[in-house]
């Protein structure tokens, strides 16, 4: 652009010089500083959506850590709930009883998740069985956890005629199916149609395929799967109200009622105490943390078990 | 230690589309045989069968009797047992990215239940060094990750992997074409150590190539076999006016 | 529309560069021939001079060979052609060489008497040439019947060499002041008897490069 050829005079004499290529140099700068205005406008909306994302997740955990800190002591991580008036007291069987549940859940509800996710990538391409099981997946996804809650109650409470830490574990499981489904399938979906034929070729049995190959090499995305239904049911009230029940004591026993942090906080929260709504906040703060824990950990151990298998 | 294999009346089909049609001919035993043609001319659905690994896709079929020695391969035996004596290597490296290169070459007999430390050690070493790649990944067997080695590399270890599992006949479908001309040379001059032992196809675009590689070469065509004979007589003097248009380089 | 236009052009131009070799060669034996009949040494200095050219020619098409080999990976046919070429290109050379040794012979027979010698060299002469030209006429024409023609004139040509011999050997002894012109002359019927040898290996050429077929030394001994 520097090189500019031999200027053409212009017809009408002595006139400033508009030749083609002045012309096209200032339109072409003009054009190069609107982008450049564009480029950063653009980049200052993606930043304030950012902020604007993250700004409320900090301040829910902040406000959560703020009201809920100082009432977290030994005693709360010990301590059955106290009777109505007396002071202290903890939530030791809400947490003990989450966790129970939320592995019952998970131990019936990955296995399910997962078969169904490998049959709708590897078996059942194209056949009518496959889009039927799709289709109920999307389904089961979109209704309201409370319907579940009623569904557990009436294919197991009722039948059983008490309430059980297993019917909210089914009812939990119920709900993290569809997610692990579709997202196993997603994750094997993923997974290059080269490396399947290699082991095939190789004189490796399908299901072997499917299992050692697939599976394997798909496996960091299923197990992000898993983790996000988890961690969606862990927070869940509604599906615990007829099933698991909540139970003030001590409770181990999975055909019995079972106490569950969230359905605690509930119970605690709309409650006319004070001291239980101190411990409400308590339990919120560690129903957030025990999620972000898990989490963690998980993704730290298939971070690691990716690393291993490729050693 | 190969075997030959005799086609007769293979046809083949993709859903409607008539890929293969009446293919009949006999590949020796312990030589290189070369499948030559356009794209699209079936030459890769040809090698797919031999190893019954056409019929993974759902749509697609195949008729005919292709024999093993004395073997017929789609009535006497099952796939999985056909394809761990008939191995391939595919146009693509593609080793498996979550394994080591080790687990790599010996994945043929792990995943198939073998777990003796000794004889796996054994067969990947034997294998590497067959596939000319020992001397370079000997120090990093099962630090480096299958998919870490250059191109090259990679598809050295595929034939290492495949050789592992002492197959008798081992089908390449273009196994250079993704690769650079040293890579390329050491495959073919790989490809000529193999010759006595295996039974090797090689499905080619290159024409040099399977003048370089193959003793017999087979012309295909539109899914027709067009021409069958010695490469030499292939390259200087075929028998097909379509043969040597194509050979020629004279489309159109 | 066929593919390989580069290719085709370039074994276009070698088949012309041959032809006009041809050309070359041939117009040297007219002109050796000529100056026989008419002892004109000047012809004979032509001669001498257009031999450079023929050799410049060869060296360029032998070259242009080199070059389609290695650059065009040619096949088939188009492998045979240009090992044909190659093969045509030096027996033309060496027709160029038999009209100088020709030429040579008659300016050597310039400083003897003119006599008439009952050897027809001039039939011999037109007989080897005609079968040059039948040759090239079939590789023009990529025609192995043609060229499997010139085969047989070559008994003609051998005929009538043989017959050449035993006349001016006969002359020699009978009249041995007549040497230095009858062996000369011999020497002329040699030379042109290798014309037609040339031509006959030019034939051959074409057969392979048509039919593919390497008939080479496949006749009796000449």
């Amino acid at each position: 652009m520097s090189t500019n050829p031999k200027p053409i005079a212009a017809p009408g004499g002595d006139a400033p010089l508009r030749t083609p290529t002045n012309y096209q140099t200032r339109a072409m700068r003009l054009n190069s500083a609107r982008r450049y205005l564009m480029n950063h406008l653009v980049t200052v909306l993606a930043v304030l959506s950012t902020v604007a994302v993250v700004v409320p997740l900090v301040a829910i955990f902040a406000y959560l850590l703020y009201k809920g800190a100082s009432s977290l002591n030994l005693a709360f991580f010990t301590h059955i709930p106290a009777p109505v008036g007396e002071p202290g007291g903890g939530m030791a069987n809400s947490i003990v009883g989450s966790a129970i549940v939320l592995a019952l859940a998970s131990s019936m509800g990955v296995p399910v998740g997962i078969a169904a996710g490998v049959y709708l990538a590897e078996y059942g391409r194209g056949k009518m069985l496959a889009m039927a099981v799709r289709f109920t997946a999307d389904v089961l996804n979109g209704i309201p956890s409370i319907v579940m809650g009623i569904a557990a109650y009436s294919l197991i409470v009722m039948r059983q005629m008490h309430f059980s830490a297993f019917s909210g574990g089914v009812a939990l499981a119920i709900m993290m199916v569809p997610t692990i489904t579709r997202t196993t399938e997603e994750m094997l979906m993923t997974v290059p149609h080269a490396i399947r034929e290699a082991a095939l070729g190789l004189g490796v049995p399908k299901w072997r395929t499917v299992v050692s190959v697939s599976l394997r090499t798909a496996s960091p995305g299923i197990i992000t799967g898993c983790m996000l239904a988890f961690a969606r049911v862990a927070g869940e009230t509604a599906p615990l109200l007829f099933t698991a029940f909540g139970n003030q004591f001590w409770s181990f026993k999975l055909n019995e009622p079972i106490a569950a942090l969230p359905l605690q906080i509930y119970v605690y929260a709309i409650s006319p105490y004070d001291e239980w709504h101190r411990l409400a906040w308590a339990g919120a703060l560690v129903l957030i943390l025990m999620i972000m824990v898990s989490v963690t950990l998980v993704r730290i151990y298939a971070a690691r078990g990716i690393l291993k298998g490729a050693s | 230690m190969g075997v030959g294999i005799d086609v007769e009346h293979l046809n083949a089909w993709y859903g409607t589309n008539h890929t293969l049609q009446d293919i009949n001919l006999s590949i020796p035993a312990n030589h290189a045989t070369a499948l030559i043609g356009p794209s699209g001319c079936g030459k890769s659905t040809f090698v797919r069968c031999l190893n019954r690994m056409h019929e993974t896709n759902p749509i697609a079929r195949a008729t005919g009797v292709v024999k093993m020695g004395e073997l017929d391969i789609y009535k006497d035996a099952s796939p999985v047992d056909i394809r761990r004596r008939v191995g391939m290597v595919f146009q693509r490296p593609n080793p498996f990215p979550t394994m080591s290169i080790y687990d790599n070459v010996a994945s043929g007999l792990k995943l198939n239940g073998f777990r003796n430390k000794a004889i796996l050690d054994e067969t990947v070493e034997r294998s590497l060094k067959a596939a000319a790649l020992w001397e370079e990944v000997k120090d990093d067997l099962k630090k480096k990750s299958g998919a870490s080695l250059s191109g090259g590399q990679q598809q050295r270890m595929c034939i290492a992997r495949a050789l592992a599992v002492d197959p008798e006949v081992l089908l390449m479908d273009e196994p250079a074409s993704a690769l650079d001309p040293v890579s390329t040379s050491k495959i073919e001059d790989l490809i000529f150590q193999l010759k006595s032992q295996y039974t090797i196809v090689i499905v080619t675009h290159n024409m040099q190539q399977a003048a370089r590689v193959a003793e017999n070469t087979g012309f295909f065509l539109n899914g027709k076999m067009v021409e069958f004979n010695s490469t030499d007589k292939i390259f200087t003097m075929p028998s097909d006016k379509r043969t040597e248009d194509y050979i020629t380089g004279r489309f159109g | 529309m066929t593919t390989r236009i580069k290719f085709q052009q370039s074994l276009d131009d070698l088949k012309e560069r041959l032809l006009m070799m041809a050309g070359m060669a041939e117009q040297a034996i007219q002109r050796s021939i000529e100056a026989y009949r008419t002892r004109d040494l000047s012809i004979c200095e032509l001669v001498f001079r257009a031999e450079p050219a023929i050799n410049r020619m060869e060296r360029e098409i032998d070259q242009l060979a080199l070059d389609l080999l290695a650059m065009e990976q040619p096949m088939a046919i188009d492998l045979r052609f240009i090992l044909s070429v190659i093969r045509i290109n030096a027996d033309l050379e060496r027709v160029g060489d038999q009209a100088v040794n020709i030429a040579v012979r008659v300016r050597e027979m310039g400083a003897f008497a003119n006599i008439d010698l009952p050897v027809d060299i001039p039939r011999l002469a037109s007989l080897a040439s005609a079968m040059v030209r039948k040759a090239l006429q079939a590789f023009i024409e990529a025609d192995a019947d043609l060229a499997q023609s010139v085969l047989m004139l070559d008994d003609q040509v051998d005929e009538m060499n043989d017959a050449a011999f035993d006349t001016l050997s006969a002359l020699i002894k009978e009249k041995p002041e007549l040497t230095p012109q009858s062996l000369n002359a011999l020497i002329i019927a040699r030379n042109l008897e290798r014309v037609g040898d040339h031509a006959t290996n030019i034939a051959e050429d074409v057969i392979f490069w048509v039919r593919g077929a390497d008939i080479r030394h496949k006749s009796g001994v000449a």
